[in-house]
């Protein structure tokens, strides 16, 4: 293989993007548009987090990467190979020893600390774009801090359904002034996102990066009388136990039997070996 | 007992050995060479040369093999390599005038100075199978003219020198370019030419096609298609003057369209512009009548809210990398966000039946 530079992408494009990252957090929640490069992967396959995260990387940081809460979902696979193919750096699976977490669709159930940095990858940025397709519209819309489509949009889901029909990339508006869209993540994570840790996110075929700094106030939309409620499956993990994970369904036998997971595999792993035992825990640990 | 879905890496390792194997395919058959790509599939190396940006006949090539053959995978792997490439400056805009020509057709002229040269092409073919083919590829040389030694002059010049035809604001201005600046709208006219150049030769065709049935109609008339080669010259500051530095094959199509005039500009005919690399003939009287259809603000003409009159959604659809890799993602885990639809459905059910149970009670 020939010799690509450190983490893939040349200084003078790491430097650009940088740059919109700093940008970014100067700005919370603003969408700074940037040359998005041709990575080795496709577009929609989390280029963004890519470029960002091979931006920010030293050959001192540890790097965690996970796609729907696992760190062995094949795509999580390809990616962190990718770096330590490119960059040579050490990974983990663990939340708590990473200093760059690059995430697709969820937030870590540890508490994230200040010396830590997760990666969203993002495929729309736009939080209007399903209300309005232009992005010309949307920019104008953003600038002039008009966001009443929105709230009708969700007032139109109560009257209709008698609930705000959202449960993933749920919006958000960050420090009083931009609306955002978070990623897909389930809305069970969006009071995570008022966290001590840096927030990139890089959507790369979008070419769009945007940021949230530690301790950004984040408040996800909602009304006076039809208020934000962080849902989840109502059970316990069945192989931890725990009662306050997102839960994956799984689905068992013919029958259609169930089981409930955490999707955050590093959490459910480090309750197990704490000693925590879910309803169908016990058999599966032998 | 459930067990975790565990072993991506070796899936992912497994899966890739499979495909080199079919990649292969039957080792009783000879392997194929790039040269006999870029010689025999020529078209194809040209297609993957413009949408991946990038002129080397042999890397196409060779991407052409690592893709079996599907020509989008292979504009995907030239636009990857292309971006781990320096770039060193933009090169003196190449003078068309003076390509050596293998094809140049007008159809608005019977004839013109430098002649109507046919060239090789598929026109007039009749699109039969030709078994002989499949038997025996050897042909016989074809015959050989004497080569034109003076520059062929553009079509276009004899109608400017009545004034007939709309004319270009000359500029010495740097073009944007698209893979450094993230492209913003409205953008420029050599944005779009950009942009439609590296576009999928599928949806550029498309998009030109609804123009010519009425989808924004702006009748358009081949003034005149050049295939040919052309010097690619760059200056260079320690020099002081520009040097040659190659030769590329390039298709330029210029249209001559229908224009009665608008308020701001007097009738004349206007045109539309096509450049592509390699001898792409189709993408680049395509590509001509996108990028008229699209000059109709700077014309002064009616939107007729026509597809192809939208700069925002011709511009951002044509690229088929950016198209795949999206359409291909929904392949990825979702169920993280399907298990919170899931929850959310469940619980609009449960209301539902609540409130008609609720109903059915009060009756």
């Amino acid at each position: 293989m020939n010799e690509y530079n450190f983490a893939y992408l040349d200084e003078q494009t790491k430097r650009m993007i940088r740059r919109a990252i700093l940008k970014g957090l100067a700005v919370p929640g603003y969408q700074v548009p940037f040359a998005s490069r041709e990575m080795p992967m496709p577009y929609g396959w989390g280029t963004g987090g890519v470029q960002v995260s091979a931006a920010i990387l030293t050959p001192e940081d540890r790097f965690k990467v996970i796609d729907q809460g696992a760190d062995d979902t094949t795509n999580a696979v390809s990616i962190r190979k990718f770096f330590e193919k490119t960059a040579g750096i050490a990974t983990t699976e663990k939340t708590a020893r990473a200093s760059v977490i690059q995430t697709r669709h969820r937030i870590p159930e540890a508490r994230l600390r200040e010396d830590q940095i997760i990666v969203y990858q993002v495929p729309i940025p736009e939080p209007l774009r399903f209300l309005e397709p232009r992005e010309t519209e949307t920019r104008k819309m953003h600038s002039l801090e008009e966001y009443g489509m929105m709230h009708v949009k969700l007032y139109e889901d109560i009257s209709q359904h008698g609930a705000i029909s959202t449960a993933y990339a749920y919006p958000v508006k960050v420090s009083g002034r931009y609306v955002m869209d978070p990623s897909p993540i389930p809305k069970f994570d969006n009071p995570k996102l008022e966290m001590d840790a840096i927030q990139l996110f890089g959507a790369g075929r979008e070419q769009r990066i945007y940021a949230v700094p530690p301790h950004t106030r984040i408040v996800s939309l909602d009304f006076e009388d039809y208020t934000f409620e962080a849902t989840k499956a109502e059970h316990s993990c069945d192989l931890c136990g725990a009662g306050d994970s997102y839960l994956d369904e799984v689905i068992m036998d013919d029958a259609g039997n169930r089981m409930f997971v955490c999707s955050d595999t590093d959490y459910c792993r480090s309750r197990r070996s704490a000693g925590h035992v879910g309803r169908l825990g016990e058999e599966s640990a032998a | 007992m459930y067990v975790a879905v565990k072993g991506g890496e070796k899936a992912i390792e497994n899966a890739h050995a499979w495909m080199a194997e079919e990649r292969r395919g039957s080792p009783d058959v000879e392997e194929l060479s790039l040269p006999q790509i870029r010689e025999q599939l020529g078209l194809a190396v040209n297609r993957v040369m413009a949408e991946g940006s990038m002129y080397d006949p042999d890397l196409a090539a060779l991407a052409i093999k690592q893709a079996r053959g599907d020509l989008i995978e292979a504009i995907f792997l030239i636009r990857a390599y292309r971006t781990t490439l320096p770039r060193f400056g933009c090169s003196c805009p190449v003078n068309t005038a003076d390509m050596a020509c293998d094809r140049r057709i007008s159809a608005t002229f019977k004839d013109a100075p430098g002649g109507q040269v046919l060239g090789p092409t598929f026109d007039y073919t009749h699109r039969l199978l030709d078994f002989k083919l499949a038997a025996d590829g050897d042909v016989p040389l074809a015959p050989e003219g004497v080569p034109r030694q003076e520059a062929t002059p553009h079509i276009m010049q004899f109608l400017k020198g009545e004034d007939l035809i709309q004319d270009e604001p000359e500029t010495d201005a740097a073009p944007g370019d698209l893979t450094r600046e993230p492209m913003e709208f409205p953008t420029t006219r050599p944005l779009r030419l950009q942009s439609l150049t590296r576009g999928d030769e599928g949806f550029v065709l498309g998009m030109a096609y609804s123009t010519q049935r009425g989808y924004a109609r702006n009748h358009a008339f081949v003034g005149e298609l050049r295939i040919g080669t052309v010097a690619v010259e760059m200056d260079i500051p320690e020099l002081g003057f520009s040097i040659e530095i190659g030769d590329i094959e390039l298709t330029e199509c210029e249209t001559v369209n229908q224009f009665k005039g608008s308020k701001t500009e007097p009738p004349q005919f206007t045109r539309g512009y096509g450049l592509v690399f390699g001898q792409s003939e189709r993408k680049a009287i395509a590509m001509a009548l996108v990028d008229r259809a699209l000059r109709w603000k700077e014309l002064g003409e009616d939107d007729q809210g026509a597809p192809a009159q939208d700069e925002e959604f011709v511009l951002s659809h044509s690229d088929n990398i950016q198209a795949t890799g999206f359409l291909e993602h929904i392949k990825l885990p979702h169920y993280v966000d399907f298990q919170s639809e899931l929850e959310l459905i469940r619980k609009l059910r449960r209301e539902a039946q609540d409130l008609a149970k609720s109903k059915g009670a009060a009756e």
